[in-house]
């Protein structure tokens, strides 16, 4: 693989020279945490971070999204008629993502980009997005990628990865949209030898720092009726508040609600993230609630994440270790205690901590 | 506050084992530093897990909402105020409650400590006033009244105001503590610099809720911005609908708040949602004399006329 040697002081030239023809993104930090924010002219991202508090799955799927607009005018020609509402797929690129957030995409891929249904905003959003990742030197205490599908220096889903060396970033060239970017930034010096046996020395180092781990081995092979009725539930859903705070956090939660918002006489047809914790997202116009308990909306996350998903796609979790539900949660639940109970659940023993 | 852990126990084993209470509630250790999580123990044998130290911020009232067991709750002075709160409003049944009350010396303030320490905390451990910290195995021994939450710095009533068991006896209350000093601060701003400054406090929020679901005082069976019938409140990042959530979630609180600070510890980035309640509650204060939650037999000023209520904003 290719090996690219950016020394920092050209760092910032290089960024200039895409900033034309790319719209870019990079976590920047106000008070206390970092987030991903697109940048503005002449803004670098600042790389002196561990993790974005939110991750940065909305520069690919924002938060509240339009996707049609509409005239209820009825002297209007095409009144009640949906017309796509504008859109810019033009080029983007994420400077600094981790690989753990760069793996996210592709689990949410998963969903929105199938041979029979095909989200055309995130799709096309996605395509036009060039993920520059940045390895993770020092992980966090609650990080648990390597367990979790990814890992500090994990490449899936991104088209270049940045290691930091010091005086100078190695870029490895991944993809070939990868190497356009570093093209038009003017950063073509290739590194010299000994960069693939540094890169690989941090990366031993960082995995080894990696302190934290889940357990997933057994979970296909648990019966989903058994785990569902677990009396493990209401121990693990008590201290919940049904806030939104895992679900909107995390990397790999990919639900939304359509709403219809009109002001006057036009309005538009928009899409908003939306939580399973929150009573809204079950209830049914009777007013009935398929999910209308704390215990019912906790249990689902969890089964969700790590036992429908590993069931439908056999492919893992639907997780990929970054740690920031854990973090957040105001209350402690902590996915990683769960999916061992979940993964070393057995009905006969039945070692109910509630009981 | 760690010698508390032994006599908590002690009474819940004793409320446990006498069928005075079918399940007690207080907290487990976390799995993170400076996080305990908000459990129940129905079996004394496993009390064991129970704890108690600076880091018990969540108001453990929002757990007995309309529960109907007879219950053990351990509750710090602005917990008991929230119970109170319940009682009047109907969400819970005194009788149905044994308060094993809490003389509070505080609750630290995760994200400060955590701002502190740039390579992560790896373990904190506590005694008396001293919080060590260890970070990338160094460790560095801190003031814990240097940590404080700002609503518990800010708190005259750490001592429970109802209870039937105590933990550790009563402490002395915090004097002359300056509690309104950032509600005087907005207040003498002008009008257009009160609405720039309330737009930049929300400007990171993402909506999630954890504020309103933090609180005890939040238990509508339906939020006005869960509404669909009619919907008063859009769903999206406009700025508008963050807002009127904001501002009405605030005003739903008047005379009720207890400034427990669950509110702002429980925001996930990091929004002084206390900026809002704490204006309420100084103006609760100065117009009616009224701190919520101290009696279980005073109404609520919101909810009673009284002659000599003020009425100078009647124009």
């Amino acid at each position: 693989m290719k090996v690219i040697k950016i020394d920092k002081k050209d760092w910032a030239g290089g960024i200039e020279k895409i900033q034309s023809s790319y719209r870019l993104y990079g976590p920047v930090k106000s008070d206390a945490f970092h987030d991903f924010k697109a940048l503005e002219k002449g803004e670098l991202p600042d790389l002196n971070f561990s993790n974005t508090r939110v991750s940065p799955k909305s520069v690919v799927y924002p938060q509240s999204e339009v996707m049609f607009e509409y005239s209820l005018d009825e002297k209007d020609a095409e009144h009640h008629i949906l017309k796509d509402a504008a859109k810019d797929y033009s080029p983007k690129a994420v400077l600094g993502i981790r690989p753990c957030d760069a793996a996210s995409f592709l689990l949410v891929k998963r969903n929105f980009d199938t041979p029979e249904y095909k989200d055309p905003y995130w799709i096309k959003s996605y395509e036009a997005t060039t993920f520059v990742g940045y390895a993770c030197n020092n992980p966090c205490a609650t990080c648990f990628c390597t367990t979790a599908g990814s890992g500090p220096f994990n490449e899936e889903g991104l088209d270049v990865l940045l290691v930091d060396e010091g005086d100078c970033y190695y870029a490895k060239v991944i993809t070939s949209k990868g190497e356009s970017l570093l093209n038009a930034a003017g950063w073509k010096t290739g590194a010299d030898g000994g960069a693939p046996d540094k890169i690989a020395a941090l990366e031993k180092e960082a995995g080894s720092r990696i302190a934290s781990s889940v357990t997933t081995g057994r979970l296909k092979d648990k019966k989903t009726t058994e785990l569902y009725e677990a009396p493990f539930w209401e121990d693990v859903s008590f201290a919940c508040i049904n806030c939104g705070t895992c679900t909107y956090l995390c990397p790999t939660c990919w639900c939304f609600d359509i709403q219809d918002e009109n002001s006057g006489c036009s309005g538009v047809r928009m899409r908003n993230w939306d939580s399973c914790m929150f009573p809204l997202f079950t209830i049914h116009g009777t007013g009935h609630n398929p999910r209308g308990t704390k215990l019912q909306r906790v249990r689902q996350r969890f089964m969700h994440k790590l036992k429908y998903y590993v069931d439908k796609y056999d492919n893992g979790i639907q997780c990929v270790g970054c740690g920031r539900c854990i973090r957040s949660c105001p209350v402690n639940i902590d996915i990683r205690k769960v999916c061992d109970m979940m993964n070393s659940y057995d009905p006969k023993a039945c070692a109910c901590p509630a009981k | 506050m760690l010698g508390y852990i032994d006599n908590i126990r002690e009474i819940s084993k004793r409320l446990l084992d006498e069928g005075r209470v079918d399940m007690i509630i207080g907290f487990r250790k976390g799995t993170i530093p400076l996080m305990n999580e908000p459990c129940f123990v129905k079996n004394s044998g496993e009390l064991s897990t129970l704890v108690w130290d600076s880091n018990c911020g969540i108001n453990l009232a929002n757990y007995l909402t309309d529960r109907k067991e007879k219950i053990g709750i351990v509750a710090k002075g602005c917990d008991s105020r929230n119970i109170v709160t319940h009682i009047i409003e109907n969400k819970i049944k005194r009788e149905k409650l044994v308060i094993i009350g809490i003389p509070c010396k505080g609750m630290v303030d995760k994200r400060k400590i955590a701002g502190m320490f740039e390579n992560g905390i790896e373990d904190i451990t506590e005694e008396d006033n001293i919080i060590r910290v260890k970070s990338r195995g160094v460790e560095t021994s801190l003031n814990k009244s240097d940590l404080l939450q700002e609503n518990c710095a800010l708190c005259v009533h750490r001592n429970p105001v109802i209870y039937d068991e105590l933990a550790a006896p009563l402490i002395e209350e915090q004097k002359s503590v300056d509690r309104y000093a950032d509600v005087l601060r907005i207040e003498a701003m002008t009008a257009q610099e009160k609405w720039e400054y309330f737009k930049d406090l929300i400007s990171p929020c993402i909506r999630c809720y954890a504020c309103r679901n933090a609180c005890p005082l939040c238990y509508c069976p339906t939020c006005f911005v869960d509404e669909s019938r009619p919907q008063w409140c859009g769903k999206s990042q406009d700025e508008i609908d963050t807002r009127t959530f904001h501002f009405l979630r605030a005003y739903h609180c008047a005379g009720r708040c207890t400034d427990c600070g669950a509110c702002e510890r429980a925001c996930p980035v990091g929004i002084k949602v206390r900026q809002f309640t704490s204006k309420l509650n100084k103006d609760c204060l100065d117009m009616f004399g009224w701190e919520a939650g101290l009696s279980p037999d005073q109404r609520p000023p919101l909810d009673t006329y009284k002659p000599a209520d003020p009425g100078d904003f009647i124009k």
